[in-house]
Parts: C-alpha cells; structure tokens; sequence
C-alpha cells in the first residue's frame, strides 16, 4: 500500500491536471462562442453563392460546354480527397471521427481500383494519416500560425485545388470536415466540390430569367474558382466551431473525472492515516499493558 | 411610389452591409459602370476593381471592391466579395500598400491579358483614391 506521503502527491498532481483541464475547457468555451458566430456569420455569403451558381448552372442548356468545374471531367479515375482536422490534440474524438470517416472513404476508393490523392489541412489529420496512407498525401497544408480560421488562408487551399485540376492530376475532389451541430454533437461529413453537386436546384424557385453581363459562361468561370474557396471556408469556419466544441467537453469530461479521481484518493489517504493512528494507538497501549 | 431597393454587401467572414433605403448603385462591373434603379431587370454579373457608389436616403456611401459578383433580382441587390474597404475608413497607409502589391503583381511577366488588365484597373482606381 502506498504511503501517506505518496498519496498525498498523488492527490495534488491530479489537483493541478483537474486546474488545467477546467482553464482549457473556459478556453474552448470562449473560443467556441466566437467561432460559432463567425461561422453564423459567414452562411449568408455561401448561401447567396450557392444560390446564384444554381441559377447560372439552370440558364447553360449546353452541358457539354460547361465549365469542368461545374461537370468535372467526365471520368472518376483519380480522386483528391481533402482532409481537414485540427492543429492541436486533447479535443476527444473530433480528429478521429474525421479521419475514420475519411478511410472508410479511402477504403472503398482503392478497392474500386481507382487513384488515390490525399491533401491534408491541418497537421493532426497529417500525423493519423502518414502510416497509412503517407505515400498517398500529396500536400500538408497546416495553418498553425492563423488564430481564427480566415478567408485568405481558405483562399490558399482553394487555388492549390484549383491548380491541380487544371493540370487534370484529379478527377473528383472531395473535402472532409465536422459539421458544428452543437457542443456535444459533430458531424463528419464528406462533400464533393468538384463537379459541383447541382441536383438540389429543383428544390429553389428557379423560374426567373436573368440577364447576363458577360455570358453565363464566363460568369461560372470567374464564380466557381471562388466558390471552391466559398467552400472551403465553411468547412473550416464549421470545423473550427466543432473543434472548440469537442475540446470543451472532452475536457468538461476529464475534469469530472479528474474530481472523481481526488474524491477517491481523498478517501483512501483518510483511510490510511487513521490506520496509522490505530497502529499507533494499538503500539502505546500494549506496550503499557506489558509493564 | 417608394423609389427604394435593399442592397446587401456580404463578404465570407461577415455581412458587411444592409440597406433599405437605397435609391441608386454605381457598381464597378465587369463591362463597365453600371447605374442600378429600382426596378431592373434581374441581372448577375461580376465585378473589377473600382468604386461602388450607394445613393441612399440617409446619404452617400463609397466603398472600394476589387473582385466579386452581384445579383440583382426582385428588388434586391446582393454583391458577394471577397475585399471590401469603406472610403471613409480606410487607412492612408493601407492604401499605399494595397497600391505596393498591385504594382509588384503588376510587374510579374507570366500573367494573362485578362488578369494583367484587372491590375492595371486596380492601380489606376487606387492611385485616384490617394
């Protein structure tokens, strides 16, 4: 059995981690609050975009001169999957959860026998991802030094993308990402971008007619390179918020089980101590019943 | 009859701004300036770098764009960009420096006429403002 004095260092060093994780979680829980906003605030321009590509791609009756971003290039041999997660560790599963889901994915692609091409954004994916897959990931792309997530960075991938489309290296890109439900909840979600999934149009009132300055062609031309980026931002604006939420209540968990843990060896250093004293006790009275 | 339409400049990190008493857009397209009254015909087009003029009741706003679209439609005008600066607010030096990244995009020999046309826009709408 432990000594006294071992427990009771125990009980400190479990003391100062349970002080850290409670500072971490108020962190998250502040960060997430601003996250939340931001991504809030960032829906009406995806919405809007999303909105007027639809309209645009309505008004091309050609489908066989639509811009390949928008029809890909009709064939589906090399997928570019981008895997966005996290910079930093301790936010319980949402790094695992993304990447499960993403070889789930990978699984199914090599078995079809098709190519497999891997972008990383941020470093955690990169480290779960290089044993198996390492010779797969083309690119890492970590944005350690932005504190929040902003539209120049998602502007970066967006072009590294677009770049590699132009040089026909993928077929079909398709990004991974934590949909933000709510604290406790994040969904993984995989969502193709190239070719756009356009099959939703049905759904919006379609039925204006628009004028066009210059024609719809060059209009997509200019619109879908930003809508990729558009994109991009939303996964890392919705990532962003899922991050702090997990790390909020990873570390709202380690934190009550931090206190269980005190409690316990809280009851066990009592119990101890008073065997001591029993010992003890035990020690004086027979010795002065021997005299 | 009200003369008024609703202007919305949104940008991806927030909504820049939202107006409901606006009488008339000048909006830097991509053929050209474009006036925009109530009433137009639905229309998407992009945009270059140039100044956007909004004449509303409450008085006149400049704005400097530099990319973009926008959607006109039912009396709604929504402009998507990516760069947005308020004339009012922006920074002298800020200027200056936007003026030093176009000059050095500028000198670059690999760009296209279309993209080498937009920077020239772009430095000439800049050097204005200073």
């Amino acid at each position: 059995m432990a000594s006294l004095d071992d427990l009771k260092k125990r009980i400190t060093s479990v003391k100062s981690t349970q002080k850290i994780t409670k500072a971490m979680k108020m962190v998250a829980a502040a960060k997430l609050k601003r996250a939340q906003e931001s991504a809030e605030k960032g829906r009406p321009y995806s919405e809007k975009m999303n909105n007027v590509i639809l309209n645009l791609s309505n008004g091309i009756s050609d489908k066989e001169t639509a811009p390949k971003l928008l029809s890909g290039t009709g064939k589906d041999k090399i997928h570019l999957c981008v895997v966005m997660t996290s910079d930093r560790g301790l936010c319980g599963g949402f790094n695992s959860n993304i990447i499960k889901k993403a070889k789930n994915y990978f699984g199914e692609i090599l078995k079809e026998g098709k190519v497999l091409k891997i972008i990383t954004v941020g470093s955690k994916g990169n480290d779960q991802l290089k044993r198996q897959y390492g010779n797969k990931i083309i690119e890492n792309i970590s944005f350690k030094n932005s504190k929040n997530a902003n539209y120049f960075d998602a502007e970066k991938v967006g072009r590294i993308i677009i770049e590699k489309f132009e040089k026909e290296e993928f077929d079909i890109c398709t990004i991974f990402y934590n949909q933000f439900k709510n604290v406790i909840t994040q969904i993984p979600q995989a969502q193709k971008i190239i070719p756009l999934n356009t099959e939703s149009a049905d759904e919006n009132e379609l039925e204006d007619s628009y004028e066009f300055e210059p024609d719809e062609d060059e209009i997509l031309n200019n619109l879908l390179p930003k809508n990729i980026s558009t994109q991009i931002f939303k996964a890392m604006l919705e990532n962003s918020a899922s991050e702090q939420g997990a790390r909020m209540s990873a570390m709202d968990n380690a934190t009550r089980n931090a206190g269980e843990m005190v409690d316990k060896l809280t009851i066990q250093y009592n119990r101890s101590r008073q065997a001591a004293i029993t010992k003890e006790l035990i020690e004086i009275i027979s010795g002065a019943e021997s005299l | 009859m009200s003369e008024e339409f609703k202007v919305e400049i949104v940008n991806p990190e927030t909504s820049f701004l939202s107006k409901e008493d606006v009488t008339e857009v000048i909006v830097p397209a991509f053929e050209g300036e474009m006036g925009i009254l109530k009433d137009h015909i639905s229309i998407i087009s992009f945009l270059k770098p140039g100044i956007l003029t909004i004449h509303a009741k409450s008085g006149e706003h400049k704005f400097y764009v530099e990319d973009g679209i926008f959607e006109f439609k039912n009396n709604n005008l929504s402009v998507l960009t990516s760069s947005i600066f308020d004339l009012k607010k922006i920074e002298k030096s800020r200027l200056l420096n936007l003026i030093k990244v176009a000059e050095e995009e500028a000198s670059k020999q690999e760009i296209d006429d279309q993209s080498r046309f937009l920077i020239d826009q772009k430095i000439e709408v800049l050097k204005s403002l200073n």
